[in-house]
């Protein structure tokens, strides 16, 4: 998986809560069994004027210029509700989203962001609201600095905001670990476990 | 100090503590659709990678199949029948048990699991789909990940998982005439939000629930997601042991005894605290349906549009601006009068035998009205084979419904079959998100009986208001 460490980038204001994953990659874009190919299906019912389409809508934050080169999304509570798929990562990740901030996020989204190497950064709504309005100023000049070690965001006006997350999450973004290599190392553990539980609860192993 | 029934499931699958509220938890089952679980089973395999209890997973296509009489592979989602063929091919060179499209067991994941008894009290239990909280119902702790999530599980028979905060959700009363789970749980989270239970797993509780059928408790817990709780969990009873006994992947003879005695141990110590709680009476609680395109914008069926200007968060009030401009409702208008022009009666949330027999009540002796397209999915194939041997079937289609093969159908559109451009749709299902069953669809969520009473209305309709013929 992609390292996260630092990232100093364009950051496009999507302020409404409950944008969920359907919202992000409509099911009709998940189109072949692969990872692969999803970033064109992205917000495709905001980014495109027409249902299925392909020609954007200026509307759309995303297609406007300064907004393209964004690599962080800043949006209202509980971003990323909804469906489970992982899609909706893997599209924001092709399309060049490294970190989302938002007031809380979907529980599933937020643990695919960290499988996936997106950081899911949780801000208070009025911080969040204060940092957008500095980005529309002028969104090209006024990128948002992330420091992952330190776990800090740097608004465009300079003040720091600290978040929070899991050691356990930010030692896979910031090392690129493989989820599966680092739970192995607790094998052992997990075998004593399955030894003890098949003969406390044995009805349960088929 | 006593357990909530969340913290008992927890302790007895803890593997390691991996600090600061990360924990190893043990995974006792793997549930896959053809949607999200082919692609978990591919890169499995891509990566060299084992199911270690390849006997505890289980595969189920759902999501993707069409849903008319006489299907096959081919579907009619553009490149939908690779996901069939695919997740087949993989299902079983992981050797796992996959209940295909010509298996008489096959249906929604969330309606066969219970229903063939591979979920039962005291499991933990996880699918790449987000309504897997339905499960919880049993008293089992289940949830929603994503593929990669799934590939760990498979591989690991683990998932690294937060501690959730506990939230006790309590329905004091029991539910009056036409309230069914499914107003409950709009009701629910019409007054709490959709970022309501987040952070939270969410145990529901209280005399409202106690007096519910299973498969009723499954609709509470499947729109725990909805609520942003990270599951929904019931304490088993008599009422959940009845229901799982005598499946055919439940414990037997002398298991069954000794499942029965641990499973008793599982329900909410009398002295458990919660991190929060929230009580409903019953008393409160009318038939629901929302107007807007987040399952928070629920409303009693017998009030009207609301009014953004008079909602003083403004986050909220932003997103009801939107959602009436999407929705093309007015502020003020009877939710009585909103015409419809579909009714969809399945998903996981409502295909229950017990919800096609609630609908068919309605039904008897009346006709959608003109211009209605209405549709009825079961659940499973036990389902519609059950409703079929009560004459359910005879009715939804006197009434003018289509009558059709299991599977998750239109609760989503996947670029196959829809509704049409703009059409409005009154849907027992649980999403009413922009453009969820349809190119610019506009869903208003409902029990299967407020579908059925509005599917012969012509427009949202008070289900109290509709007699059921004797």
């Amino acid at each position: 998986m992609e390292k996260f460490t630092t990232l100093t980038a364009v950051a496009a204001p999507i302020l409404r809560i409950n944008i969920d994953t359907d919202i992000i990659i409509p099911s009709r874009e998940m189109k072949r069994v692969s990872k692969q190919g999803l970033s064109d299906g992205m917000f495709a019912n905001w980014r495109y004027t027409e249902p299925g389409g392909r020609e954007e809508d200026p509307e759309f934050i995303l297609n406007q210029a300064p907004y393209r080169d964004a690599k962080i999304i800043l949006s209202g509570a509980n971003f990323g509700c909804g469906s489970s798929r992982e899609h909706a990562v893997w599209a924001l990740h092709e399309w060049g989203i490294r970190c989302v901030v938002a007031p809380s996020f979907g529980a599933i989204f937020q643990s695919n962001c960290v499988r996936n190497g997106i950081l899911p950064v949780i801000l208070d709504n009025a911080v969040i609201e204060n940092i957008a309005g500095q980005v529309e100023a002028s969104p090209a000049d006024n990128q948002l600095r992330i420091n992952l070690e330190n776990r800090t965001l740097t608004a465009p006006d300079g003040t720091v905001h600290s978040f929070d997350i899991q050691p356990a999450d930010r030692d896979m973004l910031l090392e690129g670990l493989d989820a599966i290599a680092v739970t192995m190392k607790h094998d052992e553990a997990i075998l004593e476990f399955q030894a003890r539980d098949r003969l406390q609860r044995p009805w349960v192993y088929l | 100090m006593g357990r909530s029934i969340i913290e008992k499931l927890w302790d007895a699958h803890a593997v390691a503590d991996l600090g600061d509220g990360s924990w190893l938890v043990y995974i006792d089952r793997v549930f896959l659709h053809e949607r999200t679980g082919s692609i978990a089973l591919k890169g499995l395999e891509a990566a060299g990678r084992q199911v270690r209890n390849p006997e505890q997973v289980f595969c189920v296509m759902d999501h993707i199949v069409d849903t008319l009489p006489g299907r096959t592979d081919e579907t009619m989602m553009p490149g939908g029948k690779a996901f069939i063929t695919t997740t087949r091919q993989a299902a079983n060179d992981a050797g796992i048990t996959l209940f295909d499209l010509d298996d008489p067991r096959q249906g929604i994941v969330h309606v066969v699991s219970p229903e063939q008894g591979i979920a039962y009290p005291g499991l933990t239990l996880v699918c790449p789909d987000s309504h897997t909280c339905t499960q919880g119902a049993l008293g089992a702790m289940a949830w929603g990940i994503g593929s990669t999530d799934a590939e760990h599980a498979m591989a690991t028979k683990t998932l690294v998982v937060k501690k959730p905060k506990l939230m006790a959700v309590r329905f004091d009363g029991t539910p009056g005439y036409g309230v069914t789970a499914k107003d409950m749980i709009l009701h629910l989270i019409g007054r709490h939000g959709a970022a309501g239970g987040v952070g939270y797993a969410v145990e529901f509780t209280g005399e409202g629930v106690r007096s519910l059928p299973q498969e009723a408790r499954f609709t509470l817990c499947n729109m725990a997601v909805e609520f942003g709780a990270w599951t929904g969990v019931i304490s088993p009873d008599e009422t959940t042991f009845n229901y799982v006994k005598g499946r055919p992947y439940a414990p037997a003879d002398g298991a069954w005894e000794q499942a029965l005695a641990d499973w008793q141990s599982l329900r909410t110590d009398a002295d458990a605290s919660y991190d929060a709680q929230i009580v409903i009476d019953c008393a409160d609680i009318i038939p629901q349906v929302t107007w807007g395109t987040s399952p928070q914008h629920a409303a009693n069926i017998d009030t009207v549009v609301p009014d953004p200007a008079a909602e003083p968060d403004h986050t909220r009030r932003e997103l009801m601006e939107k959602a009436l401009a999407y929705m093309d409702l007015e502020p003020g208008t009877p939710l009585t009068e909103i015409p419809i022009g579909a009714a969809f009666i399945g998903s996981c949330t409502n295909s229950r035998l017990s919800d096609l027999r609630a609908a068919a009540a309605i039904l008897k002796g009346r006709h959608v009205a003109p211009g209605v397209k209405a549709i009825c999915v079961p659940g499973s194939g036990s389902v519609k084979r059950a409703a079929e041997a009560e004459g359910i079937h005879e009715i939804f289609l006197a009434a003018g419904f289509e009558w059709r093969e299991a599977g998750c159908s239109m609760c989503f559109y996947a670029g196959g079959e829809n509704f049409g451009l703009e059409t409005r749709v009154v849907t027992s299902t649980n999403r009413n998100f922009e453009n969820r069953q349809g190119p610019r669809a506009r869903s208003h969520l409902a029990s299967p009986t407020t579908v059925a009473a509005s599917a012969v209305s012509g427009h949202l309709a008070d289900v109290r208001e509709m007699a059921t013929e004797k």
